[in-house]
């Protein structure tokens, strides 16, 4: 089975959403038959939604144990953080 | 009343409601859990059409029946539904050629339905034949992937193909009733179906490395009937187990 029916993790983006979220995993044997699997396990078939799969095997992820160094976000070095500007009243969402 | 549009009705009803009933025996034993899914979500698909045409038929038919009288409480020979689909669900080939047969069958129907000169007919078919669309994307792909698969899968498939065929004849045999509303602008004639479903059908089990069956194959009258109410033994087993709990209950609200 992991081998014929590899797994697959599956990126959804809803009608009113800005970008895809990661919803969850299946198994299936390729990309179509991901996306069909997708639509039925997880959408219930909302319309004008988009569905991403991806195998498994193709994600490469951060490990635990690089925490500090990858995302320690330099709290005390505050000429770090762009926050020296004044935004113009125009720009509401920033 | 108008008695041939409630028959047609029925007919449309009931080949929904017992491919849903046949599906639903599925439940937990799919090959994987996601095919699982599939064939229920297929079945609750079917369900939800099943009940708007009974629902639409009780109202034509002005006798105070609504759906689950007419599903729960009509004898095998009051049922309409096509043949086809009250089959056993055998193997996973032969539920996958039976629904694929039906699916294509049905997807052409609808097309035409949902030009329908009854405007309550039109909105089922409008709605339906979404969820169709989808029926037929999955089984054609199922019977390429079964077909093209091993040598095993690709016997099975087309024992299953050579199997259901025989009760394809029936979907494209009119009668009085189909004429009748045909001419009406409500229905359609389903010997009109026959070129675009024989297209369809073809080009997908090429694909599948399948042979497609004889014509003649289809054609035999015992394999028909199921539309005017004469069935297979298998439809009295369904009924049976569908109807057991309303028929022990008469009456009881749930």
């Amino acid at each position: 089975m992991s081998k014929d029916w590899p797994l697959w993790e599956v990126f959804i983006r809803s009608q009113h959403g800005l970008a895809h979220k990661h919803v969850g995993s299946l198994h299936a044997p390729d990309a179509e038959m991901a996306i069909n699997h997708a639509r039925d396990v997880y959408t219930r078939r909302n319309e004008g939604l988009s569905i991403w799969v991806v195998r498994a095997s193709d994600i490469s992820a951060s490990s635990p144990g690089d925490k500090d160094p990858l995302f320690e976000p330099s709290n005390s070095k505050v000429y770090r953080h762009p926050t020296f500007f004044p935004m113009p009243e125009e720009i509401k969402h920033m | 009343m108008d008695k041939p549009f409630f028959e047609y009705l029925l007919r449309l009803g009931d080949s929904s409601l017992i491919l849903s009933q046949r599906l639903g025996e599925w439940t937990g034993h799919g090959p994987i859990l996601e095919e699982d899914l599939a064939l229920t979500n297929t079945a609750l698909d079917l369900l939800g059409q099943a009940r708007m045409w009974l629902t639409l038929a009780g109202e034509v038919e002005g006798a105070g029946r609504d759906e689950d009288a007419l599903a729960y409480l009509r004898d095998t020979h009051e049922f309409r539904n096509v043949l086809l689909v009250e089959r056993d669900n055998g193997n996973y080939a032969d539920t996958m050629a039976r629904q694929f047969l039906f699916d294509v069958w049905h997807y052409f129907l609808l097309q035409r339905l949902e030009k329908s000169a009854d405007e309550r007919v039109a909105a089922i078919a409008a709605k339906a034949i979404k969820e169709v669309t989808y029926h037929v994307r999955r089984s054609s792909d199922m019977v390429v992937r079964l077909g093209d698969g091993t040598a095993e899968s690709h016997a099975k498939m087309q024992a299953a193909i050579d199997d259901a065929w025989r009760f394809t004849g029936e979907l494209f045999a009119d009668d009085a009733i189909d004429l009748d509303l045909a001419s009406r602008g409500i229905g359609c004639e389903l010997s009109a179906l026959r070129q675009p479903w024989l297209a369809h059908v073809r080009e997908v089990l090429e694909e599948a490395t399948l042979t497609v069956p004889d014509e003649a194959a289809a054609n035999h009258l015992a394999h028909r009937g199921g539309r005017q109410g004469r069935h297979t033994e298998q439809l009295g087993y369904v009924l049976a187990e569908m109807q057991y709990l309303p028929r022990a209950y008469p009456g009881a609200t749930w």
